[in-house]
């Protein structure tokens, strides 16, 4: 193990919606140039764990800490987040009607920079960013016109997240299903973006229920999400098992305490 | 005309006038006096004083109906406390140029990015700016003369093109329209003139700039446009007023003239003193505008208003000619005690025609908004079509939003179609944006713009800039 500090590091976290329990004490610690895959059933917690690290309110921490970099994540709002280097890729990105995707991310990009006492980038050289990025994932200019997700088709959508990612240069980014509903060319160009992001300065926190995602990129750390708390950790071969046996055989372990 | 300023004089002090001729402001109140006072101070040609009369007189005969239908409650207005008339302190002297408007007018110009500044006339904008009754500057008069354009005030219409202004004044609205119609009629102080002749593409952007400034003091213009055959203008009409106390009373008519072919486009950004947080002072804004659209022509109404206590307003175009087009875009915003009634009429004579509705309402605070539309489609109507759709989005628990379309059919091939949607900004969309690095603040105002960028693409690019700008100083405080 190495002494430098975790880019995220989680301790025993629990987590409400609508007052009922769904993080039930999950601890976890992503080091730099780290990529961690979750997986689970649906309902297990995935996408909720992924939010609360970003800061949705919806959620309510009920015990537990997050650390990012060392900081106390939880009391940060959810754009200084953002601003400090976690970005979420969503399961189901939101479309913002009316506004560009260039736009947006001009934006976004510029209160990131301001934030870090950078200048903020010319439009030209944003413009010129933007279509080297975009050709990562493939994305051309009349998408990059459109408003933000508006009428995007899932693929599309989920290879906008990755542009953002691109964009943006998290130090920790956790992808919630980014192979979701995509073909067989769009999985690729994906897996193909986003191993092109991994740095050995940056983590990444993968959720997904297929391990043919983890072909393309090879995680470090498979953690098996069930009810709310990670029953088993392992390597890569952890998801093959996964993918031989199902989940029935990990689910005997969630009645133990973690 | 044998009458001169001189006779007019003459016959107000047998009338019985008794007010001082010099004066730079009307007294307070209104009667034949004051109508005549006015009609006097510019000058007039007698025609001129007697349709003002004839619509004073009619609009005695409206006293107890002014209009109540709208979704809007103000205490009763009483017409004898208001001044008809102010000019700038000696009329002689009056600002001749922008230069000369005291600074702190400009400044408050320049906190809004309205482009009264030199650098942006010289970007190509011919601005004529308004200050209370007066019209005080014109740019680029003379380049657009070349062209035969003419762009001044009314009161100079009325003193060098009679007789243009005799023929299409009052054609589109006349003086029995309605109650504030009526009273602009009798006692308009001044407004814009434009016109463009047969064929002429206009080089540049028209702009007015409308400014209420002395206190209790009404503000009546009366603009019209025409477009002869095949021409084409694109005009911009931007409105201000300081912080007052009081309410103060703005009732203004539009009449635009599109001939066979021609096309108008017509964008407002208004933004008058909208009242305090309780609803204390702000402009009543009682506006008749309306457009007359002749064979192929097309008449678009641009709007972005977020001022006013009071606004009441529903510009209009009547599809006259086979094949013409009108066309409805506006945002209208209304924050703390805001109360906007406000919407279109297309009126479908003519075969072919076509129209679009296209209303973006954002309530905050206690504001409160009505769309009110009316598509009419006439018997004669062959083939018309309408569109209409009215978005309303609502910031906070205690604002409100309604929605009164009136749709009146009366041929069988008409297609009409109307959308409607009530949204707020959704938690998942600002999670999202501020996912992303943006602050709250921010997200909210990037969602709120997103929700007014069909509108606002419809405007001149800087006056889009200027849009976003308005809407984020008339929403601040109410989206934190
Ligand atoms: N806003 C909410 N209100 C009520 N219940 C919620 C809310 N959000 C999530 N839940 C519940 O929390 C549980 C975990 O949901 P979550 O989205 O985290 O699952 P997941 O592991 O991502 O599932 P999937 O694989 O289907 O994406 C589910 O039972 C879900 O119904
Ligand atoms: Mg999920």
């Amino acid at each position: 193990m190495s002494n430098t500090i975790p880019i995220l590091e989680v301790r025993d976290l629990h987590a409400t919606v609508a007052g009922k329990e769904i993080l039930k004490g999950i601890s976890l610690t992503v080091r730099a140039g780290e990529v961690h895959a979750i997986m689970g059933p649906n309902g297990s917690g995935k996408s909720t764990f992924t939010h609360i690290v970003a800061g949705n309110p919806a959620f309510t921490v009920t015990s537990g800490q997050v650390l990012y970099k060392g900081k106390d994540l939880l009391t940060m709002s959810v754009d200084v987040r953002a601003k400090e280097g976690v970005f979420l890729g969503f399961q189901y990105p939101v479309e913002v009607p009316g506004v560009r995707t260039a736009q947006f991310l001009r934006t976004a990009l510029n209160a990131i920079r301001t934030y870090r006492g950078q200048p903020e980038i010319e439009f030209k050289a944003f413009t010129q960013f933007l279509k080297e990025k975009s050709a990562l994932v493939e994305m051309n200019q009349a998408m990059i016109n459109r408003s933000v997700n508006e009428g995007f088709s899932g693929g599309e959508k989920k290879r906008n997240e990755i542009l953002q990612m691109a964009i943006l240069e998290p130090a920790l980014t956790l992808l919630d299903e980014p192979d979701s509903g995509l073909d067989i060319d769009s999985l690729k160009i994906v897996a193909n973006g986003v191993t092109q992001l991994r740095k050995p300065d940056n983590a990444i926190v993968l959720v997904t229920h297929y391990q043919r995602l983890l072909n393309y990129i090879t995680p470090d750390f498979v953690h098996v999400l069930i009810d709310g708390r990670i029953v088993k950790s392992g390597r890569r071969e952890l998801a093959l098992e996964l993918e031989a046996k199902g989940y029935e055989g990990f689910k005997k372990l969630t009645a133990a305490p973690a | 005309m044998t009458t001169t300023p001189k006779d007019i004089l003459s016959k107000e002090y047998k009338w019985g006038f008794s007010t001082d001729v010099e004066a730079d402001v009307a007294p307070k109140g209104l009667n034949e006096e004051i109508v005549r006072f006015i009609s006097h101070k510019k000058q007039e040609p007698e025609w001129m004083l007697e349709w003002r009369l004839k619509a004073y007189r009619h609009w005695l005969t409206l006293k107890n109906e002014e209009p109540t239908w709208a979704n809007v409650s103000y205490y009763h207005i009483d017409y004898q406390d208001v001044v008809y008339y102010a000019a700038p302190r000696k009329p002689g002297d009056g600002p001749k140029s922008l230069e000369e408007i005291n600074p702190e007018v400009m400044e408050a110009f320049n906190k809004l990015g309205i482009p009264l500044g030199e650098q942006k006339r010289l970007a190509g904008i011919a601005v004529d700016a308004v200050f209370d009754s007066v019209s005080v500057a014109t740019t680029y008069k003379e380049t657009l003369e070349k062209q035969g354009i003419i762009f001044c005030s009314f009161s100079e219409a009325l003193q060098k093109h009679p007789d243009l202004v005799k023929k299409y004044m009052g054609s589109v609205v006349p003086y029995t329209d309605n109650f504030f119609a009526s009273l602009n009629a009798a006692v308009f102080s001044d407004g814009s003139f434009a016109y463009i002749p047969k064929g002429v593409r206009c080089p540049m952007e028209l702009m007015t700039y409308f400014r209420i400034n002395q206190a209790d003091t009404g503000q009546f213009e009366r603009t019209l446009i025409v477009a002869e055959e095949g021409s084409y203008v694109s005009y911009l009409e931007g409105c201000t007023a300081p912080t007052r106390k009081k309410h103060q009373l703005h009732a203004a008519v539009v009449e635009l003239v599109a001939l066979d072919g021609a096309e108008i486009k017509y964008s407002t950004l208004q933004n008058w003193y909208p009242g305090d947080v309780d609803g204390n002072g702000g402009v009543y804004n009682f506006v008749t505008k309306r457009g007359k659209a002749m064979k192929n022509s097309k008449i678009s109404w641009t709007q972005v208003e977020t001022g006013s206590a009071i606004t009441w307003k529903y510009p209009s175009v009547i599809l006259q000619g086979d094949n013409s087009i009108g066309e409805f875009y506006s945002v209208a915003l209304v924050n703390n005690r805001q109360q906007a009634d406000t919407g279109t009429k297309m009126i479908h004579m003519g075969k072919n025609t076509r129209s679009t509705i296209i209303s973006k309402g954002i309530s905050a605070g206690r504001g409160n908004q009505t769309y009110r539309g009316l598509v009419r489609v006439m018997p004669g109507a062959e083939n018309a079509r309408n569109y209409t759709q009215c978005d309303s989005l609502l910031i906070g628990e205690k604002c409100g939003a309604h929605t009164v379309p009136y749709i009146e059919v009366r041929n069988p091939t008409a297609q009409v179609e109307h959308e409607a949607s009530t949204s707020k900004i959704s938690d998942d969309q600002l999670f999202y944006v501020m996912q992303r690095g943006i602050a709250a603040e921010d997200a909210k105002f990037m969602i709120i713009n997103g929700f007014c960028r069909e509108i606002f693409k419809e405007l001149p690019l800087e006056f889009a800039v200027e849009a976003t700008q308005l809407l984020k100083v008339s929403l601040e405080g109410a989206v934190g």
